[in-house]
């Protein structure tokens, strides 16, 4: 037996100089605190959490006020193109988009799992704190919880947004008519391919990137050059055959895309057709279809292509036709028109 | 992928078919019945919708080649079975989660607590044990020739590793006895074949002389894209219309005569040759394959004691023997889109991506409305 291990320690635990997530930064107490002390607030600086109080008194917006409220479990935490943090500003503050609302007030719930690296939290607030500032969206309260490790994925966010009203855009697919056009703001199918590759380290090179960036900017440019699309939608989760089907079954007329038309990057198509995954059926994350009257498609496009990097690629994908037999169709690459199925469940790849 | 796109041209797709149509001589009062071996070549088909561009002259059979569509349901329920033990991890490829069994698929077990995951390959089973050595993983090694090397490769490495805690349940098929058996059904009708290509890129193709000369109908080795697809249909009338029977490489891309060796010999290293029950075509004699003697400590037949299984007892109204064997078209079923659906399957080729069934619904929309004519235009 040598000396050291004969010599005292001290029985209370220096947790506060850890440097991962531990049970008591969601006790309420002094590493509660600490936490937001430290590592959350300052990033966030401003009027409403200077004072720390539980709730934020917002300012009496001059239009009407949109709510939108979205939570993210992303797996991996970080992928090319990416992140939770930014996806849990954008993906909320683009829904506001959608119906023409400025995003302003954020709110901002953390949900992580014991054991977290500490620097893993400081990266996402990093990304949190970057993406909300592009935006001038300010962060106004929020809340810290810590579940045993095994309960959550690293780290769960939810976010809630709140908008002003700036101009009235359709908040569903009820005005589209025979002759309006369909356009994709961008390459379809590159979140989803992302993720995937990152989740399951694929190892495709290059990897595909996540486009998860604001739809704001570009809707804005929309309103400015006085352009009236008829509906508009980001293709999140269910990916492009989603929006359509919605569409198709609330307007109650048929919607007629070309597949040879679709904007999809090689390295997303590549990683579509190993798997054997439809891009039409893969999420995106900074991609809108947006309905547009035929004589707006060339404007449209002119404007979207120069709003923001994000939909720099703009392209039309399909137009609005009477009701026909299907709803959805597609035009395939040797010129025949099917219908157009929608997703069921998660896709899985096949295997030979 | 710029590789592709070649053989998906539109023009070139056009001439092909007007080639077809060309050869198949005037008069002829049915088409040429021609069975796709594969369900990867039944998807391409109906989803650039040629064999409806074809329909006049050839009539396109979708054969039993969905490896999920086949694999025996006494295999399906013993691997759920096993995922729902304690301390067992259930590892096979994500399509394959799908499929029912008797009592669900593996994913309703997931949902019940059993340990269930979906990789992209059998090494990752094999990661998966050495990262969880108080864990039993066992692999559901399904597929035809074309997922065997891999698997067989996960089994080597798992000796090599010495792992005592990896195994894996074994229900692999072979094609040409299939091709063999629906050749013997006593309804069958097919003039020539579509052999699979990506299995002969494996296998090689001169076991396929033998068969061509037994049965007098030509093979040709075709691969998936909608020029692949139809140049072997090109090839096969060809032959047809003039009386001649031989095997055809038209997948030279991918396929050579031998195959690759390499892989034969890893299969062949691991595994030998059994009888293998089908789902809907029942025992069929070479029909599979099983693991040999050497490396029966990787059997998860052997190392887990059987228990009470449910019968494997197929669904009394779904045909999917009928269908599997090209006797009958899915929309011939009176339950397809009616009460089988992707949502609720009543059989496999409804479950899994490349099953016949389930390709006509997603691509003709069931519903057994004809398309019609104004959007088809």
């Amino acid at each position: 037996m040598n000396e050291s291990q004969l010599s005292f320690a001290c029985p209370v635990p220096a947790a506060h100089d850890s440097d991962v997530v531990l049970l008591a930064h969601g006790e309420g107490g002094l590493l509660s605190r600490r936490l937001i002390q430290q590592r959350i607030s300052p990033r966030f600086a401003n009027q409403w959490l200077q004072s720390a109080p539980d709730a934020a008194q917002l300012l009496a917006l001059q239009q009407p006020v949109v709510i939108s409220t979205d939570s993210f479990v992303v797996s991996p935490l970080f992928f090319p193109g990416g992140d939770i943090g930014k996806l849990s500003v954008f993906g909320t503050t683009n829904d506001l988009a959608m119906v023409g609302a400025r995003p302003r007030f954020l709110t901002l719930s953390l949900i992580m799992e014991e054991g977290m690296p500490l620097a893993t939290l400081d990266r996402v607030l990093d990304s949190i704190a970057q993406a909300a500032n592009s935006l001038h969206v300010a962060v106004v309260a929020g809340d810290t919880k810590v579940v045993p490790r095994g309960s959550c994925d690293g780290l769960f966010i939810n976010t809630t947004g709140l908008g002003e009203q700036l101009f009235d855009a359709p908040p569903d697919a009820t005005q589209l008519v025979p002759g309006d056009v369909i356009i994709a703001s961008g390459p379809i199918a590159s979140h989803g391919m992302a993720v995937l590759n990152a989740r399951d380290q694929m190892g495709f090179d290059p990897p595909p990137a996540s486009d998860c960036a604001s739809l704001w900017p570009a809707v804005l440019a929309l309103h400015d050059a006085g352009l009236t699309p008829r509906a508009l939608r980001d293709a999140t989760r269910g990916g492009v055959t989603a929006v359509l089907h919605e569409w198709a079954e609330v307007c109650n007329q048929s919607l007629k895309i070309d597949e040879m038309s679709l904007p999809v990057l090689p390295q997303v198509r590549a990683a579509c057709e190993l798997l054997g995954l439809d891009p039409l059926h893969v999420a995106n994350e900074g991609m809108m279809l947006v309905a547009i009257p035929p004589h707006q498609v060339e404007s449209t496009l002119y404007v979207l292509r120069r709003a923001s990097p994000t939909t720099a690629q703009a392209t039309v994908i399909g137009v609005v036709e009477p009701p026909g037999t299907f709803p959805v169709t597609v035009r395939r690459a040797l010129g025949r028109r099917q219908p157009l199925d929608e997703p069921i469940g998660a896709p899985l790849p096949r295997i030979c | 992928m710029k590789y592709l796109e070649e053989y998906r041209d539109p023009a070139a797709a056009r001439s092909l078919i007007a080639a077809i149509r060309q050869t198949v001589r005037r008069g002829k009062r049915t088409p040429w019945t021609i069975m796709e071996v594969c369900g990867g070549q039944t998807h391409g088909l109906l989803r650039y919708g040629i064999d409806e561009e074809l329909r006049d002259c050839v009539e396109l059979i979708h054969g039993p080649g969905c490896p999920v569509c086949v694999t025996g349901l006494d295999a399906i329920n013993l691997a759920q079975q096993l995922a729902q033990q304690s301390n067992v991890l259930l590892c096979s490829f994500g399509d394959m989660l799908r499929v029912p069994g008797s009592c669900g698929s593996l994913l309703d077990v997931r949902a019940n607590g059993g340990n269930v995951r979906g990789v992209y390959s059998p090494l990752d089973a094999v990661q998966l044990a050495r990262q969880q050595p108080q864990t039993e993983v066992v692999f559901f090694a399904v597929g035809f020739e074309t997922t065997a090397p891999a698997t067989a490769l996960a089994v080597l490495q798992a000796a090599a590793l010495g792992l005592a805690n990896f195994s894996m349940l074994v229900a692999h098929v072979r094609v040409q006895p299939a091709m063999q058996a629906v050749m013997q059904s006593p309804n069958c009708r097919i003039n020539g074949f579509l052999a699979a290509g990506h299995v002969c890129t494996v296998m090689g193709y001169e076991s396929y002389h033998a068969f061509c000369q037994q049965f007098g109908v030509p093979v040709v080795i075709t691969g998936f894209e909608p020029i692949d697809l139809l140049q072997g249909i090109l090839a096969c009338v060809q032959q047809l219309e003039s009386h001649t029977t031989r095997v055809e490489n038209c997948y030279q891309r991918s396929v050579q005569l031998h195959g690759n060796r390499q892989a034969q010999d890893v299969v062949g290293q691991v595994y030998r040759v059994c009888d293998q029950t089908w789902r809907g075509l029942g025992k069929l004699p070479q029909g599979g394959l099983t693991l040999r003697e050497e490396y029966a400590a990787f059997d998860a037949n052997k190392r887990f004691a059987a228990t009470s299984q449910p019968e494997p007892l197929e669904s009394a109204i779904c045909p999917s023997g009928q269908v599997l064997s090209g006797q009958i078209k899915p929309p011939e079923c009176p339950h397809f889109g009616v009460d089988c659906t992707p949502l609720h399957p009543l059989g496999a080729p409804m479950v899994s991506t490349e099953g016949a069934c389930a390709a006509y619904y997603r691509y003709r929309a069931p519903h057994t409305v004809p398309l019609n004519q104004e959007l088809l235009r």
